[in-house]
Order: structure tokens, then sequence, then C-alpha cells
């Protein structure tokens, strides 16, 4: 059988060295230019200075040029945007996507139709979704608006995706619509495996169906639904592409990821950005333990 | 040519966890047909996956034909192998199946085609052979696995509980083809393993029985092996007694009150009676159990034989048969009679059962049998 | 099965429209802006006084050579599915078949790969691209794109790799075959159409790529299409051309969505298999 063990590894050799050279030797490489100060245009003339980049009047973080606060920095207000935006959006799709399934958890004509259409936001790709909503919340042309104002539920138009107030609102509008259907189909497939004897033995005995939710299906639904929020809100940390479309970066709904593009790419400071995106790295590192213990200690007490 | 011995073979999946089989000896002669059975957990499948090569040897030697196999993969071995659920390739049609592991073996075109056409023969399998798996029957797919098997030639068949999966009519018909087929095929030898103790008595040209749980351990995986009527009439042990034959064999409690070259005396519930066996390797005055048949126990007032009271408890009517649940009294366990015919008694009627000497087992304080003295029917 | 009330059909309907009404408007209210120009585009009435493909043919006779980036976005994804699939083929029967040491935690590392944040590794990647001289070239976009569609193709094709019955697999070995032989003359005829789904999904993730397709491709002709959409730009300055803008979307949308629509079950399959199993 040693046999069997030399071919796996033989099989999955060339898997492990694409990855590595693929991934963990620019994930390397990037770590190491976060200790440096580099230009994007001249990426060899590279000067090392240590942790400059990450604390000091230069860094990110116990940066004494920040007067207003941590909180108040650029790059405090990346985290902090993109924590709000995973937790709502999470929070939202994981609510809305409960409906979803429960509702195609029911026997009705047409259950397939509705299966297919909640397929569709899933579908689009996420630029085609941002200009989409983009265009549907413009404030001058945009269909929202003039529905709102005709609804009368507005007095004047809104500039959904530019006000600061709103913005990041819109943001979380259009990923919640987006990945609700992915949430719905995950919490679908958990409900039709659930025993179907407790169900029934429940309707004996005339239990009303909204307490047989909280305390029968709920329950037995939690842990592969906390697995997917876990899934769902690491992802939502990496954010990039929606943000950077629909609001183009602006300050309020910059996202981390968004404050490295613009750091590295757009300002050409490699060093500091690979400062950034290597702190991003920790952080959601440090989240997903975090959020693994907290979702085992639920279910150990379950 | 297809002589198989086992040599102390020991497997033990994972260090840190009990043997699965321990000091498996034993050896299976040209063209024997040998079944290993056993209850769950007896280790006859992974004995049968040693024998195939799908599982690794800890120890000890096996040898096929002469040659020592313990390194040698599968296909090298000689050996061909009728699975549990057929495993028949979905995708392939029965032909193609039949003829893949000549293939891959790299025989040419015209020999493959041969020896499907000839297997194809012998199991009757012509209409069949342009279908896929799915399109046929439980039964014909056993057939097409067999066929399978046929084809490549081996010395040595091997069969996983292939009739656990048919109803219990074309199971019948099934043992009579595999028996059958092993008269056809003559010089190849089979080892077959069930758990049904029914199969093993008719297919079996030797049994060999395996221990499970503690036993393994305390006496090694293998409890006896021989031919069905030598573990029917002189089952080694009160494990062997207690699988073979159904009803299970009564066992009652007793004491050996002497032993002589051609019998012993026993008392059992409180009466002395004498059996056909050689018991003077035990200490007289120890405890041990008698063993009979329900088939053996006459229900007789007169006769011959020790008579041993007790009470009918229950009778069920099979229809050429009755049996008999009766107590022979307190703290003794429930006896089985088997009686030819319909018996008609209410429960609580005082029986006489007739014990004689011919009939009886008995069993050390360890189970261990002694030997019996009678002849082995043929 | 008892009969529902009347009250609860009622909301049940509604509701099930509902749902149905704010999947697909936004797409059917984007084809539509799709089919108007000019002023029309400032009118707020929903419905297009003068549906016209105007906007269609001119996204493939206008400023970008939106043609082009079609067909660099589906080279893109091919050769990076495509080889990803081939790796993944033996790697997943190693994973999903074969028992070792260490196994447990290559699969978390797997995941793990496939969680981190793109930005992790994009100086390094860009000091990777550059050296390989791939740099605004559209080839070059399958070295980062790798990074996530392998390990999630070897994740998904190892749960239905364990799924294959296991005496299969043991009558190959008995007739003689190598684990290679296994693989493609036993396993592959019933797992394609796993390949199918595993690789549809693959296509689609690296299809919607933006970010690095944004920073590694600065060449208009080399553009694949989320970037290419994101940059549609109008005749002046302060001129969004929507109706263009929409009519691109529709075109990048229609085929994915008739591909989804038409694998769907075995697409949920692949989700639900790759997420409730991992």
């Amino acid at each position: 059988m040693n046999n069997r063990v030399r071919t796996a590894w033989l099989f999955l050799a060339p898997m492990l060295v694409l990855m590595g050279v693929v991934a963990v030797w620019p994930l390397l490489r990037s770590v190491w230019f976060a200790f440096t100060e580099t230009n994007i245009n001249n990426l060899e003339a590279s000067r090392f200075i240590g942790l400059e980049n990450f604390v000091g009047p230069y860094g990110l973080f116990f940066n004494p040029n920040y007067t207003d606060g941590f909180w108040a920095s650029d790059w405090g207000t990346a985290i902090r945007n993109t924590f709000q935006f995973a937790f709502v959006s999470v929070i939202l799709e994981t609510l809305a996507g409960l409906g979803v399934a429960m509702l195609l958890n029911q026997e009705f004509k047409g259950r397939t139709l509705v299966r297919t259409a909640v397929l569709v936001p899933w579908a689009i790709p996420t630029i085609v979704s941002a200009k989409m909503w983009g265009w549907m919340l413009h404030d001058q042309f945009g269909v929202v608006n003039q529905l709102l104002l005709d609804w009368g539920l507005i007095a004047d138009k809104i500039a959904w995706t530019a006000d600061a107030g709103t913005a990041m609102w819109s943001v979380v509008l259009v990923d919640v619509w987006k990945t609700t259907p992915f949430m719905a189909l995950l919490i679908l497939a958990a409900l039709q495996t659930l025993p179907r004897d407790c169900y029934e033995a429940a309707r004996v005995d005339g239990v009303h169906p909204l307490r047989v939710f909280w305390k029968v299906t709920l329950p037995l639904i939690r842990q592969p639904l906390l697995v997917a929020m876990v899934f769902r809100l690491l992802d939502a940390l990496r954010v990039f592409d929606l943000i950077y479309v629909l609001t183009s970066n602006d300050s309020s709904t910059i996202s981390m990821s968004g404050l490295v593009m613009r750091e590295m790419v757009e300002a050409g400071n490699v060093g500091f950005g690979s400062a950034a995106s290597t702190s991003l790295f920790l952080i959601i590192m440090l989240s997903a333990v975090v959020f693994l213990r907290a979702t085992r200690v639920k279910l150990a007490e379950a | 040519m297809s002589r198989i011995e086992f040599n102390k073979v020991c497997k033990r999946y994972a260090p840190g966890l009990p043997l699965t089989i321990k000091d498996a000896t034993l050896t299976i002669d040209d063209g024997e047909f040998c079944v290993f059975v056993g209850p769950s957990g007896c280790g006859k499948s992974t004995l049968l996956r040693c024998v195939a090569g799908l599982e690794d040897i800890s120890s000890g030697d096996l040898s096929i034909a002469g040659v020592r196999v313990n390194d040698l993969p599968p296909a090298k071995r000689g050996v061909a192998m009728v699975f549990q659920s057929y495993a028949l390739y979905p995708h392939m049609t029965v032909r193609e199946n039949m003829a893949f592991g000549l293939q891959v073996m790299g025989a040419d075109k015209a020999a493959i085609a041969r020896k499907v056409q000839n297997a194809a023969d012998i199991l009757q399998l012509g209409p069949l052979m342009d279908r896929l798996p799915k399109a046929l029957s439980g039964g014909q797919r056993q057939r097409v696995a067999i066929g399978r098997a046929i084809v490549k030639e081996p010395k040595l068949f091997l069969f996983d509980e292939p009739l656990s999966n048919l109803d219990a009519a074309l199971r019948v018909q099934t043992r009579l083809e595999i028996a059958k087929l092993h008269r056809d095929l003559g010089s190849a030898s089979m080892i077959y393993v069930t758990h049904d103790q029914v199969e093993a008595m008719t297919l079996a040209d030797k049994i060999v029985l395996l221990h499970t749980g503690k036993l393994i351990d305390e006496r090694g995986s293998v409890a006896q092996v021989g031919s069905p009527m030598t573990l029917y009439h002189r089952p080694a042990s009160t494990f062997v007694a207690g699988f073979i034959g159904s009803p299970k064999m009564n066992l009652l409690p007793g004491k050996l009150v002497g032993a002589e070259a051609g019998h012993a005396l026993v008392e059992v519930a409180g009466q002395p009676v004498r059996a056909a066996v050689d018991a003077r390797a035990v200490a007289a005055g120890s405890a041990v159990q008698i063993g009979i048949r329900p088939e053996h126990i006459v229900v007789a007032d007169t006769g011959e034989g020790a008579a041993l009271p007790a009470t009918l408890l229950h009778v069920e009517r099979l229809g050429d048969a009755s049996l008999l649940y009766v107590n022979p009294g307190a703290g003794l366990p429930t006896m089985t009679v088997r009686a030819e015919g319909s018996v008609v008694r209410p429960a609580g009627t005082a029986l006489s059962l007739r014990l004689l000497p011919e009939a009886l087992h008995v069993f050390d304080a360890a189970g261990q049998a002694c030997m019996r003295t009678v002849e082995l029917p043929v | 099965m008892n009969q529902r009330p009347l009250l609860g059909s009622v909301a049940l309907y509604a509701a099930a429209a509902l749902v149905v009404c704010i999947s697909v408007g936004p797409f059917l209210y984007m084809v539509l802006t799709s089919l108007k120009t000019g002023a029309a585009l400032f009118d707020p009435a929903i419905w297009p006084k003068q549906a016209t493909t105007a906007n269609y043919t001119a996204l493939f006779e206008g400023a970008q050579p939106f043609g082009r980036h079609l067909l660099n976005s589906v080279i893109v994804a091919t050769v990076t599915v495509g080889g990803a699939m081939v790796l993944a083929v033996t790697a997943s029967y190693a994973l999903g078949r074969i028992r070792f040491k260490g196994k447990g935690l290559l699969m978390l590392t797997l995941l793990g790969v496939s969680m981190f944040p793109q930005v992790a590794v994009l100086s390094g990647m860009f000091e990777l691209i550059q050296a390989l001289g791939l740099f605004n070239r559209t080839l070059g976009l399958v070295v980062p794109y790798t990074i996530f569609t392998l390990p999630f193709t070897v994740w998904i094709l190892t749960t239905f790799m364990r799924d294959l019955p296991g005496e299969l697999e043991e009558a190959a070995i008995m007739d003689g075959c190598s684990p290679l032989r296994i693989i493609f003359q036993v396993f592959l005829p019933l797992l394609w159409p796993a390949l199918v789904s595993t690789g549809l999904l693959a296509f689609i993730g690296a299809w919607n790529e933006f970010l690095f397709a944004l920073t590694f491709i600065v060449e208009d002709d080399q553009r694949t299409v989320p970037v290419g959409i994101s940059m549609i730009a109008g005749a002046t300055a302060y001129e969004i051309p929507w109706g263009s803008i929409m009519a691109a979307s529709v075109i990048v949308t229609l085929p994915l969505l008739g591909l989804v629509l038409v694998f769907q079950k075995k697409i949920v399959s692949g989700l639900t298999a790759g997420a409730v199993k991992g």
C-alpha cells in the first residue's frame, strides 16, 4: 500500500508545484515588498526600510500624523468600511436567503420557474451588476429615483452612489441582491436534507408553523448555516470589484483591497501598498480564526 | 497447480488496533471449493481481500501454486474476484466488461474474443453481450461478473458474498449454478466468503470457520477447518457447534463424573448420562457443557438413552417438522427439539427427552470439544 | 397532504412573484435600456419608444475593440480552466481516494489559498509577470487566475471522486489497471458530468475576474471583457454612454445566463457539494 501513497504524492506534485509558483512565491515576495520602499515603475530598485510602512510617521498603524485618530485615517476608514460592509451584507443576505429558501422549499406550481429566476442575479458578472445598478441608481436618470419620486417616498432625487451617507448602502444592496441566490441555494440544500418526520410529528401535534421554524428548523440547519456565513464573511472581507466600479473607490466606501490598489497601482507606492495588503491578509486570517472559534463554541453549545 | 497455503497470516489495520486476522494457517488444495464463513466481524472478507491483494498482509506468508505472493500486485497473482455488488463498469457493454482485464494485460484481439466467447457460452450470456449493465437484472449482472472472472483463466476464483444481493429464489438457483460452475471448471480453486451457513454447508468442499471478537485474540482467527460434515458432527468448540446447524445445538451445563476410552459419564440436570466421547484429558469433577442437536433428541417416555424430564413451553409447526421449546429444569437454558411431522401438544405438558450417547457432544470448561468416538456419516 | 389555507396560498404566490420580480427585473431593465439611444436614455419611461440595436452595432465598430475583449476573455478563461482541470483530475484522485498522512492539512491549505485576498499577492505577482515577460499580455492573466481556479477545481472534483464506488476501483485493480488507467478509463467516463459543471463554474469565475485584469493589462487591445466594460467611455469626457454599457453588459451576460440556466441542476449540485460537504 505504500505504493499507493507514493502514487498519491506523484499525482499531487504538479499541482503543488504550480501552486507554489503561482501563489506561495508571489505572496512571499509581496510580504517582502512590505518592508521596502519600491516604486511600481522600477521594481528592482527597492530599498529596505524595515517596519516604516507599518508603524511610524509613514506607516499604516500607530501613525502620529493621525490627528483625528486611527479610525478617521484612510487605512482605518478602509478597515471600518470593509467590516461594516461584510457584516451587514452577510447578515442581510442570510436572512433574505433563508426567506427565499423557505419559499422554494414549499411545493407550488411554478416552483422551478422561481428557482431558475433566483439564479439570475448570481449568474450576472459583478461588473455588469455594478454597472446595471449604477444605472438604476443614477441620480438624474435612474429608474429607482423615478419610481420612489412617483410613489411619493422621497422628495428629491438622491445620489445613491455618490452621496457619502448612502453610498455604502447602495454597495450593500447590490451585494445582497447578487449573493442571496447563493445563500438561498445552500440553505435550501440543507433544508431538503432535514428528516420529514419531525415536521409530520409537529403537524400532528398541531404546533404553529412559526414555532416549528424557530424550534425545529433553525436549530437543525444551524451548522451548515454558520459554515456558509463564515465562508461568506471571509469572502466579503476581500471585496474590491463592486466598490471600485459602483462608487469609484470613494473614501466613504473604499475597502481594504481598494486602498491597496490605490496606493500600489495608482500612486505607484509598491512598498506601502504591500504593507497594506499584508496587513489585510493578516487581518483576514485573524478574522478566520476568530469566526471559526466563535462558531465552534456555538456548535458545541448546541 | 492451484494450491493455496496460509502460514500464520496476520493482519492489523493500524498500529495500536487489535489484530483483525491472527495466525491464520490453512491449506486449500487444487480445485477445492473452500468457504470462509463466520459471524460479522470475523475478518472473512478481510482475509479474502488479503488473498486478492487488495489488502496488505501484516505478517505471515501466503503462497499460491508454490509462489509467495505477499508482495505481488493482484493482477500478477493469478486470481480473479467476483464482488458483492458485481462492480461492473457502467459505461462498458457486457462484452467490453469481460474483455477489459485481458486488454489491460496486453493479450491479442483474437485470443480475447475467443476467451470472451467461451465464457459467454458457459454462462449463457449470448443475447446480453452488447447490453450495458444498467439494462441487466441482478442475476444477469452477477453472471457477467462471474464471466469477467472466468475469462482471465485464473488459478483461483474469489467470491465475496455473491448471493447476498439476490432475492431468496434467485439465491437458491444461483447457488446451484455456482456449484455446477465449480464442477465444470475443474482445476481452479475457489474461495467463497459468506455469512450464511447454509451456503457454506451446501457448496463447500472445505469450510474455514473464523472466530470473532475476543476469541480471535485468545484462539487465533481460525475456529475450525474441515469438510461440512466434519464441522457439523465433530465441532471443535462450542463456537463452531453454535454457528453450524440451524436451529442451534442445545448446550447444557454439566459435570464430568468419569471418563474411559470409548465413553464418558456426565451429570446433567441431576441425571447421569453416558456420552460417546473420549474425555480422558479432562479432570474428573470439572464443569463441562453437554451439547445435543435439536434433531437428535427423541421425545419418548421409554427407549434408549438417559431420560431427561422437561416441560413443554411452546410449539412451532413448520409443516414438515415441529420445533418444541422445552424447559429441562430450573436454572437450565431452554432447549429446542426438532420433531418430524406436526406435533400438537399443549404448553405445560411433561415430556421425557431421551439422550442417546451417540448424539451427545461434550465440551470442556474452555469450550473445546472432547473427541467423539462415533463414526462420521458420509 | 393537507390543503393550504387560501390566505397562505395568496401570500405564497405573492412572495414568489416578488422574488421573481426582484431577481429578474433589473436584468430586464438593462436589456430595455440597451435598446434605447441618445435622448431616449434620459427619458424616464421604462419601455423604449423606439427600440433600436444601434448600441450593439456601435460596440463593435466603436473606439473600444469590444469584440477583441470578448475573444481575450474566452481565451484566458479557456486556457486557465483547461490547464487547471488536467492537473485537478489526478490531484483529486489522490485526495479523494488514497489515504495518506497530511491529507487533511493539505485540503485545508488548498481551501485557505483560495480564500486569501487577491491583493495580498499583487506586488509579488506583478514582479513575476514582468519577469516572465507577460505583463500587458492577455495570456499572462492565466498565471494569477490559476491561484483560485486550481484549488477550486481540485476541491470540487475531490468530492466527486470520493463518491465513486470503491468496488469499481477494486475491480479495475484486479484487472491490472494502474492508477492512471483507473482514472482515465474507468472513472473519467463516469465523472464527465461533474467535469462539465466544475469546468463551467471555474470558467465563470475566470471570466468575471476584475482586479488582476485591471492591474496587469493596460493596453486596450489585450483587455478582457469586465475591465473593458468598466472603461467604456463616451464621445466627450463628460458623457457616459449608458446605452453602450448596457448593450455590452447584455452581450456578456446572455451566454453566461444561458449556460447557467441550461446546466442549473448540475451547477447547484456542484456548488452545494463543494460547500456543504466542505
